[in-house]
């Protein structure tokens, strides 16, 4: 399948990027070749093999329901680009 | 069968609902922030919860728990094998730009809740239930041109439980919504609280004419009460058949219900069709869980609202209608059975039911904040049935138990409310009424018995009401037959 | 006077117990040394007087008989990946670049309780997304090693390039650096020091900016096989802050350079051998080979099938993992921000801003695979070949005790060169490196040889899971029978 410049400006939408159409006809042409690439996959048998989604095989570690953490706001607010009265601004969200 | 009459067909209803329940725990479900509502904004927040970078989920044992109980609660299969997976999307209160939840493996699959309507009982399939992290909050009102982020709420766990979509009609839903509610207090899982969001529903709604295929679902977002989701599925259906009968399209997409304007309307941030972009998140490991542990969980589950229900019928003999109301709520239930012990119990649900639930709801209280407490109400029951007091003075004990929350016996003791049981006194007293009427008597003694009831009410009125009425009685005919 | 920044972090260790040398003397060497070596680039922040008040503590420790062993007083750098309290961490990107953590990395914060002096945080590929450097938001690193001509035109290789170019150069004694397909090796074999990648689990990743999850994993940069496995031990450690650590012990890898390594069984994997095959990286694997016959380990020749499909499984898997670890970067807590009218907007302006080609490239990819339709074809069929080249690995270490191989198909490349290559063909790079990583056992690379035109290649030796002990092993005894001990031509100051 091709990847081109409509796929780009959905999936840079998808992924919250502005991209100009030069952008756009660049990284349609460099994706795509990337995917051309990646289609050798197609020529292996995987019938019957599991998806490896993670190599570690312990089960997940769980931890006590204890609170340990919190009370940083100062911490939190610190690098924020926008804060005010210990909590991040936005630019006005509308429903 | 519940339809909408349109000029074509009577059109059904296809209803599921999916329902958020905030998990009771101390910290949330992936950080070691409290989970607490109500805190200063951003206080309950970790580095995790607000997603800085290189911080890592790890699991709180707890909602795992919670979550198993609420499926052993919700008759449903526990799955031993679950994952976490991670569904991408951008907003301002979710932090990491994904939320944690469970797609493909979730740990509790099928199951069912039984539900009581005007048509009957019915069982609600449950299609799954599945943990995930909660968002933030967003703050609208602080500035104009400016939103406000809170995350204290971000990365609470929440259930997500799914039905199936198997209700047909608002009363239907209604009812699933109360029991889920029920269910899940009553295993102390989510404390169920529509107003503060602790328990959040959305609704998918379609309808189809009667007997045929469904059409379009339709989902409207979070609707905070069992009466708006009423409210929102009639009139998201009524839009639907107008829509259809005038040979337009339902166009598949998430609307909001707007209590105020009793109207549903497409949500904004939903106009781009969505892809969540789904996969297994590689900072989490499978959650494995025993037989052990799942047999653990179920042996110290409590008696839950449906069994409580049958047992009420059974063993204290109360009505199906009462054992229903009693167990819808597992703070009535538990005061129901304080307020029970050493007493009759239908004399008790009378009370709760009537004197004490008309109390509460005239001013806005709850059974876990009566100032009539269970033990105290069970004590007034007991007045009654010992001849301490009579049904008449026992309202008016009430009343004063309500305003000061004393023990029933003192009011009586401090208003001298006793019933009245020295014989020689209440004789004294019947003789004089007796002489102050000599016609009437005649008139008994002639055969008109009817009389006597005016004699009694006579004794009763002159005592004060604090005479037994049954020993009035005894005692009156005695005088008569003399 | 000792040379102090030819040392190795053992020798230095020696001579700091001995009291010989301080801290301080060993600091300042360091520093003056970045001073002069500025013309790398390897350092994003330089942390001087960080540094100077750890050696001083550490010196005080030292004095009162309180040191915490062989790492106390050693300087150090770390990876701008690592965050690092109080310091500003950037992954190399626009997006960070005013970041400054208020926490520190469980990996940093080991080394620190060990004594280290943290020397200040050296460069990376954009979020570790390159094998270069080039993609740094800093401008690229240079290889110590000089062209033809004695010019820095050469790429220390990366993403940990700048880890590797001050260790190779001298301004460190050693580094912290992360793989995610190769990222420690490529640039250590670049370089022409060691490095080791651990098996995926042994150290945490606690606090390290994220690129894949499922891949990423911390591991040391220095100029011997020892200094590593001494770095190593501190770094490594289960941590419950993160899940996907292991909960194991770590043993003491500096006992395991015995020096004996014969009877071990070294498979040789055929498939590593590819047609058009770089002639100096094929020789110095033949001497590798032959090193460790001599030795008196066995050859044996092995096969892994599914070696050609790890670079594609990988740049499918690290993207879309990426694409979704890299959606918190969004204007609202900790990063730049660039306005906009609407929500939407202002994360558009930002993340576009903030984010270089490389960054978004793989954003877009990975976004791409993800997406509903093409997950299964993509995605999944991916992660079911990533399970046939971990079974490659589980069916080799039924016969063989470790693996030896290339760690990068060329020796360093040129800046010129690289800058008309298309994007397919720098992935190329990891093509050595890819398949360890997907199974997640560890790796080590140490320069073995030369290459015709005078620049250090390096050799891979990958072991099984958690068995960094013999990865040790068998590279100190490989490190020694090389006799690589060339230096590149100290910086002109």
């Amino acid at each position: 399948m091709a990847f081109n410049e409509e796929t780009v400006a959905n999936v840079a939408n998808l992924a919250r990027l502005n991209l100009t159409d030069e952008q756009k006809q660049k990284f349609a042409g460099e994706v795509d070749g990337i995917l051309n690439w990646v289609e050798q996959l197609q020529e292996v048998n995987v019938d019957g093999i599991e998806p490896l989604i993670s190599v570690t095989e312990q089960t997940e570690a769980i931890r006590a329901d204890v609170v340990t953490d919190g009370n940083i706001q100062a911490d939190l607010m610190k690098n924020a680009p926008e804060s005010a009265h210990g909590f991040y601004v936005v630019p006005k969200m509308v429903e | 069968m519940y339809t909408i009459k349109g000029n074509t067909s009577d059109w059904e209803l296809v209803i599921g609902l999916e329902v958020h329940c905030q998990i009771i725990s101390k910290a949330k479900v992936f950080s070691g922030a409290s989970a607490e509502f109500g805190a200063e904004q951003n206080t309950h927040v970790s580095l995790v919860d607000a997603a800085f970078p290189g911080m890592l989920p790890v699991l709180n044992e707890e909602c795992i728990r919670q979550s198993v109980k609420t499926g052993l609660g919700l008759n449903a299969k526990i799955n031993k094998y679950s994952r976490f997976d991670r569904k991408n999307y951008f907003y301002a209160d979710l932090p990491q730009g994904y939320q944690i939840s469970q797609l493909y493996y979730p740990i509790v699959g099928e199951g069912f809740i039984e539900v009581h309507t005007s048509e009957g009982d019915r069982r609600i399939g449950v299609e799954r239930l599945h943990l995930e992290q909660d968002a933030g909050k967003s703050i609208h009102d602080m500035h104009p041109s400016k939103s406000f982020i809170d995350l204290n709420r971000s990365g609470v766990g929440l259930m997500e439980i799914v039905s199936k979509p198997d209700m047909r009609s608002p009363e239907e839903a209604g009812e699933y919504l109360r029991q889920l509610r029920a269910i899940v207090r009553a295993l102390g899982t989510c404390d169920g609280n529509m107003d503060e969001g602790s328990m959040r529903c959305d609704v998918n709604v379609s309808v189809r004419k009667v007997g045929k295929t469904i059409l379009r679902d339709r989902e409207v977002k979070n609707v905070n009460s069992v009466r708006f989701v009423m409210q929102a599925i009639e009139i998201e259906a009524n839009r639907q058949v107008e829509v259809y009968e005038n040979g337009g399209t339902v166009r598949q997409e998430t609307r909001l219900f707007d209590p105020n304007n009793g109207e549903t309307r497409p949500m904004r941030s939903k106009e781009n069709a969505h892809d969540y972009r789904y996969f297994p998140d590689p900072d989490l490991l499978p959650v494995i869980l025993t037989d052990e542990y799942i047999e653990q969980i179920r042996a110290s589950l409590p008696e839950l609202p449906e069994a409580k229900k049958k047992r009420y019928v059974a063993e204290l003999g109360l009505t199906d209608y009462d054992a229903h109301v009693l167990t819808l709520d597992v703070e009535t239930s538990r005061y129901f059975e304080e307020a029970i012990i050493g007493q009759d119990a239908k004399k008790v649900a009378n009370w709760v039911m009537g004197d004490l639930f008309g109390y509460l709801n005239k001013n806005g209280l709850t059974v876990s904040n009566s100032p009539v407490s269970a033990k105290n109400l069970g004590a007034l029951v007991g007045l009654i049935a010992d001849g301490t007091i009579s049904g008449k003075i026992a309202k008016e004990v009430f009343e004063i138990m309500a305003e000061t929350g004393k023990e029933p016996a003192v009011i009586v003791e401090e208003k001298g409310l006793k019933q009245e049981s020295d014989t020689g006194a209440i004789e004294k007293l019947i003789e004089e009424i007796l002489s102050a009427n000599q016609d009437k008597v005649a008139e008994i003694k002639a055969g008109k018995d009817k009389l006597k009831g005016w004699f009694v009410g006579q004794i009763m009125k002159a005592s004060g009401g604090k005479v037994n009425p049954a020993l009035a009685n005894q005692l009156l005919d005695k005088k008569l037959a003399e | 006077m000792t040379d102090l920044i030819n040392l190795h972090i053992s020798e230095a260790a020696d001579l700091l117990a001995k009291k010989e040398i301080s801290s301080v003397e060993l600091t300042q060497a360091h520093l003056s040394e970045m001073e002069k070596g500025c013309v790398l680039n390897a350092f994003i922040t330089e942390t001087p007087e960080r540094a100077m008040a750890d050696a001083e503590a550490s010196d005080k420790r030292r004095a009162n008989g309180e040191s915490f062993g062989a790492l106390d007083g050693i300087p150090i750098a770390n990876k701008d990946l690592y965050c690092t309290k109080d310091v500003r961490t950037t992954a190399a990107s626009k997006i960070l670049s005013k970041f400054v953590p208020t926490y520190e990395s469980t990996v940093t914060q080991n080394l620190k309780d060990a004594g280290t002096v943290m020397l200040g945080k050296v460069n990376t590929d954009q979020f570790a997304m390159g094998g270069s450097t080039r993609t740094s938001y800093f401008g690229e690193s240079k290889n110590p090693w000089t062209d033809a001509n004695g010019e820095y035109t050469l790429t220390p290789g990366g993403s940990s390039g700048g880890s590797a170019a001050a260790v190779a150069a001298g301004l460190c004694m050693g580094a912290t650096g992360s793989d995610t397909g190769g990222s420690i090796r490529q640039p250590a074999s670049f370089c022409g020091i060691t490095g080791i990648k651990p098996t995926y689990g042994r150290c945490s990743r606690w606090g390290i900016v994220a690129f894949a999850s499922s891949l990423d994993q911390a591991g040391p940069m220095a100029r011997s096989v020892k200094d590593c496995a001494i770095m190593l031990e501190t770094m490594a450690g289960y941590d419950k802050k993160d899940s996907t650590s292991v909960n194991t012990p770590v043993p003491n890898y500096v006992s395991a350079l015995t020096g004996d390594i014969r009877g071990k069984k070294i498979g040789i994997p055929k498939e590593y051998r590819m047609d058009g095959m770089n002639e100096d990286v094929a020789k110095v694997w033949d001497k590798g080979i032959q090193l460790l016959k001599d030795a008196g380990a066995e050859i044996v020749d092995i096969s892994m099938p599914h070696t050609k499909y790890a670079l594609p499984v990988y740049y499918i898997i690290a993207c879309a993992e990426a694409s979704s670890n890299l959606s918190r970067y969004d204007g609202v807590r900790y990063t730049t921000r660039v306005e906009g009218a609407t929500l939407d907007d202002m994360y558009k302006n930002t993340r576009t801003d903030g984010f270089g080609d490389e960054v978004i490239r793989r954003i877009l990819l990975g976004t791409f695979v993800l997406s509903a339709g093409f997950y299964d074809a993509y995605y999944t069929r991916a992660q079911r070949v990533r399970r046939l080249i971990a079974e490659d690995f589980k069916k080799a270490f039924e016969t063989v005790d470790a693996i030896l191989a290339p760690a990068a198909p060329t020796p360093a490349l040129s800046f010129a060169d690289m800058a008309n290559m298309d994007p397919v063909s720098t992935y190329l790079g990891d093509v050595f490196t890819t398949p360890s990583s997907l199974a997640g056992v560890p790796s080590l690379a140490l320069p073995v040889g030369m290459s015709s035109g005078g620049l250090p290649i390096g050799l891979q030796i990958i072991g099984k899971h958690f068995d960094e002990n013999t990865v040790f092993q068998v590279a100190d005894v490989m490190e020694k029978s090389a006799g690589f001990n060339l230096m590149p031509h100290r910086v002109k100051g």
